[in-house]
């Protein structure tokens, strides 16, 4: 008896072995990637940071009411551009920001523009509508990628498809933290306080509404842009602890399960030199 | 000469960031230059030849495509689609691109709807030419 078990406790080590060495080469691969990945993160940050700005800068001036872009109309419903993985196996990444979709939207009719195959599974699954199930591959998405949807979008805005954009992505804050966040895109939400408090005498080569129309795919693709590249580091950084935990656990159990094992090869020797000694015994 | 603060940027990179004496680019409404000391000013910006001469005094080409120029606070920031040196500039590439928009031109009519995305790809690689020349 005691020798099965031993059987057994050896199988265990063994599996648990090679799911160690695989969640250690995942790892691995996500360290290696993690640094290109921040890289491209943090190249794609000026853009998006100071179109954001001159966005808002033209929005607060522009007065034209046609502009559709900055007057809120009555809304009907949202749009969400969820940003997913197209892997699992990150810890709470994509779980994290389906939960904040799902919060936001709370009570509103929308629909989404799912990037990332964990996403375009997700809303499937929900039955909810989706904008275009082209792009479930996050990793290698390029800027003329992101024109395309920052194109499609504003086609559908000006439809009237949907009268809000929002956007929801994982925010990069450090390589242990990333938090999903949820910002809105259109209409163009109002400068924060201190930025419209002084006083605006741009000159404008074009009225400012028309010079807003015009920048407006820029505007999208750089934020989607830099949004997916935030993202997809969150996941790679993810992935990477993710991993790294589920490595040390392994190791924990593998050095557990060899206790084991040694006090049953003990056990199984004290009973047969006991056997042993009785059968002299007698 | 006095300098200002010039940033280029695009959705992919930061290209340029420091001290520059000049710039020259090609907005919606014609060729802009921009020294220091120059208005609050925007602009979206079209398909051209950019200038940039920097507090060294060295001036170097490049090829822009779309986006924005914003003057703020004698901040000048460029929010380009795609901005290319000079050196950067594939002519080969370039050549083909604009063979191949002269051939689709052929075909198209004017009211066709591809017509003005086919004009401006032939424009774009006029321009990366006309830079690299």
């Amino acid at each position: 008896m005691a020798g099965a078990s031993m059987k057994d406790i050896k199988l265990r080590i063994k599996s648990v072995e090679s799911t160690m060495q695989i969640t250690k080469a995942m790892q691995l691969v996500a360290t290696s990637k993690l640094r290109r990945a921040k890289e491209r993160m943090e190249s794609s940050k000026p853009y998006a940071s100071v179109s954001r700005q001159a966005i808002m800068a033209a929005a607060a001036r522009c007065t034209d009411q046609s502009v559709p872009f900055i007057h809120p109309r009555e809304e009907k419903r949202r749009c969400y551009v969820v940003i997913a993985g197209d892997r699992g196996l990150a810890g709470g990444y994509n779980a994290n920001v389906f939960k904040l979709v799902a919060a936001h939207s709370e009570g509103s009719n929308y629909c989404v523009l799912p990037l990332g195959r964990k996403a375009i599974d997700k809303y499937h699954r929900m039955g909810i509508e989706s904008l275009s199930d082209d792009y479930s591959r996050v990793e290698g998405m390029t800027v003329g990628q992101c024109y395309g949807i920052a194109r499609m979008l504003i086609e559908n805005y000006l439809e009237e498809k949907f009268d809000a954009l929002y956007l929801v992505y994982t925010s990069f804050k450090t390589m242990m933290t990333q938090d999903a966040e949820a910002e809105q895109l259109l209409p163009v939400p109002d400068a924060p306080e201190e930025e419209t408090a002084k006083p605006v005498d741009t000159v404008y080569e074009l009225e400012a509404g028309e010079t807003l129309q015009m920048v407006m795919p820029d505007f999208l693709a750089g934020r989607i842009y830099s949004a997916l590249c935030d993202s997809y580091a969150s996941e790679v950084a993810s992935r990477r602890s993710a991993m790294d935990s589920a490595t040390k656990n392994a190791g924990e159990m593998i050095s557990d399960l060899r206790l084991k094992y040694n006090r049953a090869r003990q056990g199984a020797i004290t009973q047969e030199i006991t056997e042993i000694v009785a059968g002299a015994e007698q | 000469m006095a300098n200002f603060h010039l940033q280029i940027v695009t959705p992919d990179r930061l290209v340029f960031d420091g001290q520059a004496e000049k710039i020259i680019l090609r907005t919606v409404g014609g060729d802009a230059c921009i020294l220091a000391r120059h208005i609050d000013y925007a602009a979206p910006l079209g398909i051209g030849v950019a200038k940039v001469t920097d507090d060294q005094g060295n001036t170097r080409q490049a090829a822009c495509n779309g986006g924005m120029l914003s003057v703020s606070n004698g901040e000048v920031r460029v929010l380009a689609t795609t901005f290319e040196w000079e050196d950067e500039i594939d002519l080969t590439r370039a050549e083909n691109a604009r063979d191949e928009a002269q051939q689709q031109l052929e075909k198209l009519q004017k009211s066709d709807h591809d017509f003005a995305c086919v004009e401006a790809k032939l424009k774009r690689a006029l321009t990366r030419i006309q830079t690299k020349g």
